[in-house]
């Protein structure tokens, strides 16, 4: 249906991935925050089981789920990141208007 | 509070050092502006000329969102609520890598490509130069902005009202009048400029307090013994009472996590980067401090309340944290934490005011006001420093008689923003086929959608009312962008193409 008169520009390639890595790492933080949280705190408070002091579910939803997801942010930043150029680029034979 | 006037002069000395820096920042980014002469005045003035390095583009970011709310309201609620409060806290923790990888490279490279200043000159781009899709965006942005300024200016008074015993029009002149006169004169670069240094103590400040409640409390196992003895509630996720329900604090993940996406004020710092470096280490750090800030200024709430065992009369859970701040640490070492909330404020007030001054200023008065002024720099020049400035005053002047509970009328703003821009920016700059119509209906749809959910039914399925608008304003715009035409090629060309 849609006919492409232009040529896209070729580094939405590359942004494209790098934004779905994102969002795949906000999935799944989100699962890790339900799953620990309900899944351990659920229970009734004098069952809890603590870690370095706090309850479990909470040592794993917010305190391991910080670091996890700050390292995870840094992985992916360096493996799916690329240093591509930002600024437009001054293209000589785009041309004003090519008859 | 009655405090000794001793302890009151040691209490001010960081403070007025504080405030001063930030004058300072202000004066040297005016000298940075003055020197942009010639044709890139308002790149300059509203977007710091594109070259945020990485550091500061976190800490920007960072700054501009944690607000009043996440050091004096939100550790309030958590004191009385307990753990579960800052589990819901915790879904701020991807803003950073969601904004600057969602947004992200796209959004920069588009704004180089059509040359864009502010967030609504790639909308107006994008969405074929349509004037109401222009106007309605421009207006619902200052409507919201100001409801969120005169909340925090109104936090930020209150505070120093309490602590230094300084009246309340006072504390409002002496810090709005600071805020006013760094952004004015210095414009964007000054707002990122003093955010990072606000940043920077904000971090500090959390990670010093949080280590230090947690020896005044004896301890981690400790503390929670004293809670559970308190009220076993403050253990669980679900609050006191089942105070925080599943299905309202999982709204929290679109209102405060990917509705951000949505605010311009955090969006314009996806513009303003260097390059795709500074972006990498901002997301890194980014991430960073957001867990700290808000991990650490949540938690400490909660430890407060096994150290402040009794909040004193004419006082709320509000007051946590400078209670808390007072009673551990000596005088001069309080002022630099009680620096730390006015940071918070400062630094999300002065990037929504210069947000303000560029959608009246580039948005508005330039498109369709008086598009000749453009060739005048001059002109330029005072024009936007002047609309900035009587911005401020107005604001400030409107904040003299305040409204109460500064957590619910930031979210409230809050989600007016999200509503009205969220899906014209996510759909503008990935789907080809969004068009003014899908537009103008979503945030129409957003809008009034918010407001009217908000008042008559504040709970729409145990939700916030953000989620069932979020829904309608998706709806809006699809139907309305089936039902009307494609956008035009030259625009679709100009966005996607080399």
């Amino acid at each position: 249906m849609e006919k492409k008169t232009f040529k896209e520009d070729s580094r939405y390639k590359q942004t494209n991935k790098e934004t779905l890595s994102m969002v795949i790492l906000l999935i799944a933080n989100i699962i890790w925050w339900y799953v620990f949280a309900y899944g351990l705190g659920s229970r009734p408070p004098e069952k809890y089981t603590y870690i370095m002091g706090f309850p479990a579910w909470f040592f794993w939803s917010c305190i391991v789920s910080f670091v996890l997801f700050s390292v995870l942010a840094w992985v992916i930043v360096s493996v799916v990141f690329k240093d591509i150029p930002i600024d437009t680029i001054e293209d000589e034979n785009k041309g004003e208007d090519k008859k | 509070m009655n405090l000794s006037s001793s302890y009151l002069i040691q209490l001010w000395i960081p403070l007025g050092l504080y405030l001063l820096v930030m004058l300072y920042i202000g004066f040297y980014s005016n000298r940075v502006v003055s020197s942009a002469n010639g044709k890139n005045f308002l790149s300059e003035y509203f977007l710091g000329n594109r070259d945020l390095g990485g550091y500061v583009l976190a800490m920007t970011l960072v700054a501009t969102y944690v607000s009043a709310s996440s050091f004096l309201g939100g550790p309030g609620t958590a004191y009385s609520q307990g753990l579960g409060w800052v589990l819901l806290a915790m879904t701020q923790l991807p803003t950073a890598y969601l904004t600057l990888g969602v947004l992200g490279k796209r959004f920069a490279i588009v704004s180089r490509k059509v040359n864009a200043v502010t967030i609504i000159d790639v909308i107006r781009e994008r969405y074929d130069n349509n004037p109401l899709v222009v106007w309605l965006a421009s207006v619902g942005a200052v409507i919201f902005l100001v409801v969120a300024v005169i909340g925090q200016f109104v936090g930020g008074a209150k505070l120093f009202q309490t602590i230094t015993g300084l009246p309340y029009i006072w504390g409002l002149i002496l810090f709005g009048g600071i805020v006013l006169i760094y952004t004015t004169g210095g414009g964007f670069r000054a707002v990122v400029l003093t955010d990072a240094v606000q940043g920077t103590v904000m971090f500090f400040g959390t990670i010093v307090i949080l280590i230090a409640a947690t020896i005044a409390g004896g301890g981690i196992p400790n503390i929670m013994q004293t809670l559970n003895t308190i009220n076993p509630d403050l253990l669980t996720p679900y609050g006191v009472d089942n105070f925080i329900a599943v299905p309202w604090i999982s709204s929290y993940w679109v209102l405060v996590c990917i509705g951000i996406l949505g605010l311009p004020q955090n969006a314009i710092r996806a513009m303003a980067y260097k390059d795709s470096k500074s972006m990498h280490r901002a997301i890194i750090i980014g991430t960073i401090v957001s867990g700290v800030l808000m991990l650490g200024l949540h938690l400490t709430g909660v430890l407060a309340r096994a150290i402040v065992t009794e909040i004193p009369q004419g006082l709320t859970t509000d007051h946590v944290m400078p209670l808390l701040a007072m009673k551990l640490f000596p005088a001069w070492f309080a002022g630099i934490f009680l620096a730390a909330p006015l940071a918070a404020i400062m630094s999300t007030v002065d990037s929504q005011l210069i947000l303000m001054s560029s959608t009246i200023v580039k948005d508005l008065y330039l498109n369709y006001i008086n598009p000749k002024a453009k060739d005048d720099q001059k002109r330029l020049t005072s024009i936007s420093m002047i609309s900035t400035a009587v911005l401020g005053l107005i604001i400030i002047l409107a904040s003299i008689n305040p409204p109460s509970l500064i957590i619910w009328i930031n979210l409230y703003a809050f989600g007016g923003l999200e509503a009205t821009f969220f899906w014209m920016l996510i759909l503008g700059l990935y789907w080809k086929r969004a068009n003014a119509s899908g537009a103008i209906a979503s945030m129409i749809t957003g809008i009034a959608g918010f407001v009217i959910i908000s008042r008559i039914w504040p709970r729409p399925f145990g939700t916030h009312p953000i989620v069932l608008t979020s829904i309608l304003g998706l709806i809006a715009f699809l139907i309305a962008t089936y039902a009307t035409k494609p956008p035009k090629e030259e625009t679709i060309e100009k966005f996607w193409g080399v």
